[in-house]
């Protein structure tokens, strides 16, 4: 377990969740692919309500200069929209009827 | 009635009667000494997108770009003089690979000096000149200016860096119109840039057909939309705006009303926070040149306009979104039943997290969409070739395919006909 105050005050709840706070799309999906419903729900039932803040919080910041823990914080928020298909629509990790297609993130801006 | 109005003649495709509306043969697709034909009359000798000059950004800044089916492999790169060249990726000591990492298949890009070759060190200048010969003297006669790497013809246009091994007209003049009417769009400020790469199992061109029309898009990616305005969009069915062919190129000219929605209930949890999906970013980003499009851009100046996608013949697609935002599609032919995509979704560089975030989400739903429509087409290839069925009828919202499969016919004949 992480110390507490690897993400900022007032977002407390995510620390359970720190696996996710991953830097690149294709660790996002690996983990989105490796992951229970059941998991990725709690994931985002506790993260979604935070993102409206995280989004307030994190835009006191220069994107370019986001200290360690608003870094953290921002992968967890890329983490959340990678598991909102999911959640929210799919009600499954793939894709519905994608079979073996897949399609590799090769260049990304990376924070 | 249709929704959006057709030319006088009745339908799109009618327009131009040249394409006729008889259903089409799809045996192009599954042929093996057909796709030969068309590496011979097309990719040998046509203009052919490899990237952007921001990929250049400095003198010295290279990249490869492997074109299997012109057959070759290119070194694309910036010199001191600040233009952009390409020349084959082969030594002329003894034929060698001269640009690779690791694996010599695999594209690479870097920034350097010069080139230098692996195996016996001969090493060229930005230029493409010999500059070292290793142990010059045991070689007879040899004169290095006569061994510089074999150049090919490369030209940009609005920041897109084309080639071609075997030109008969210029860059522009082969662009022609279509391109003419986009020029002024501000590619240039839109940097921030994702991209994405499949090998897809079917022929070029059944991708190109896929994202040439969006008469699929109600049905195949239904579950995208939340519940009521899936079957709203299926009832009303797909119209595009304006379709217009020019030469080998054409375009559609879309609706698109998510961005922002009209009532924002229709959309996902997500969407509403991070006010951006599909469509991109729902606010556009503060930059000039985006109030007064190119008159190419939203050609029937609708209000309801959401995108238009340009199809740069052969292989290469430019979509340009009401939001302010582009997105580029090449199709690199493998096989006759096997492809390589690529897609790059381009924006102004975010300043703050939240306009991150929100281009983040575009990226990620255009990859669930994406996987949708690349999964069907192995088994399309698959099915075409049983040859169970070899003619399909193609709609008037399929106009660009119907074209597309006849400017590759028209090409491939005019070709084995000079051939005879």
């Amino acid at each position: 377990m992480l110390p507490a105050e690897t993400l900022p005050a007032g977002f407390g709840a995510l620390e359970p969740y720190l696996a996710w706070a991953l830097p690149t799309e294709p660790e996002r999906y690996a983990r989105r692919l490796a992951s229970t419903m059941a998991e990725m729900q709690a994931f985002y039932d506790t993260a979604f309500p935070l993102l409206e803040p995280a989004l307030t919080h994190l835009d006191k910041f220069g994107l370019a200069e986001l200290p360690e823990p608003e870094r953290a914080l921002l992968h967890l928020m890329q983490s959340l929209i990678m598991v909102s298909f999911p959640v929210e629509v799919w009600k499954q990790p793939r894709v519905p009827d994608s079979g073996a297609a897949y399609l590799d993130l090769v260049v990304e801006p990376r924070i | 009635m249709p929704h959006f109005a057709k030319p006088a003649e009745g339908s799109w495709t009618e327009h131009y009667p040249e394409l006729g509306t008889a259903p089409v043969n799809y045996s192009d697709s599954i042929d093996p000494a057909y796709y030969e034909a068309e590496r011979a009359a097309i990719f040998k000798r046509t203009w052919l997108n490899v990237g952007r000059v921001e990929r250049l950004p400095r003198t010295g800044s290279y990249f490869t770009s492997e074109l299997a089916a012109a057959g070759t492999s290119l070194i694309l790169v910036r010199g001191k003089d600040g233009q952009i060249r390409a020349f084959h990726n082969i030594c002329r000591h003894r034929g060698n690979k001269l640009v690779w990492n690791d694996y010599p298949n695999e594209e690479t890009a870097g920034t350097c000096r010069q080139f230098t070759c692996k195996y016996h060190a001969w090493r060229y200048d930005l230029s493409g000149k010999l500059t070292f010969v290793q142990q010059e003297g045991e070689f007879f006669d040899l004169d290095k200016a006569d061994y510089g790497l074999k150049e090919v013809a490369c030209d940009v246009w609005e920041g897109f860096i084309f080639v071609n091994l075997n030109p008969r007209e210029t860059l522009a003049t082969y662009l022609g119109e279509m391109a003419k009417g986009i020029e002024g769009y501000p590619f240039g400020q839109m940097t921030e840039v994702y991209t994405y790469r499949a090998e897809v199992g079917s022929n070029w061109k059944l991708f190109i057909d896929a994202f040439a029309e969006f008469y699929h898009a109600p049905v195949l990616h239904a579950k995208q939309a939340v519940r009521e305005e899936a079957d709203k969009l299926l009832g009303f069915g797909f119209e595009g705006l304006h379709y217009e062919l020019f030469g080998p190129h054409s375009m559609i000219s879309s609706w698109g009303g998510m961005a922002p929605p009209k009532d924002p209930s229709m959309v996902k949890p997500i969407e509403r926070v991070l006010r951006s999906g599909l469509f991109g970013p729902w606010d556009r980003p503060a930059i000039e040149g985006l109030d007064a499009l190119p008159p190419g851009i939203n050609p029937a100046r609708h209000r309801a306009w959401g995108i238009d996608s340009f199809v740069i013949y052969p292989n290469f697609m430019l979509l340009i979104w009401a939001p302010g935002w582009y997105l580029t599609y090449h199709y690199w032919p493998t096989a006759v039943n096997r492809h390589l995509f690529e897609a790059s979704l381009y924006f102004v560089p975010p300043k703050t997290a939240r306009e991150r975030l929100a281009q983040e989400l575009a990226g990620v739903t255009f990859k669930e969409y994406a996987l949708q429509d690349g999964n069907t087409l192995e088994a399309t290839q698959t099915m075409l070739a049983s040859r169970a069925v070899t003619e399909f009828p193609l709609n008037d919202q399929e106009i660009l395919l119907r074209h597309l499969h006849k400017v590759t016919r028209d090409l491939v004949k005019e070709h084995a006909d000079a051939a005879r």
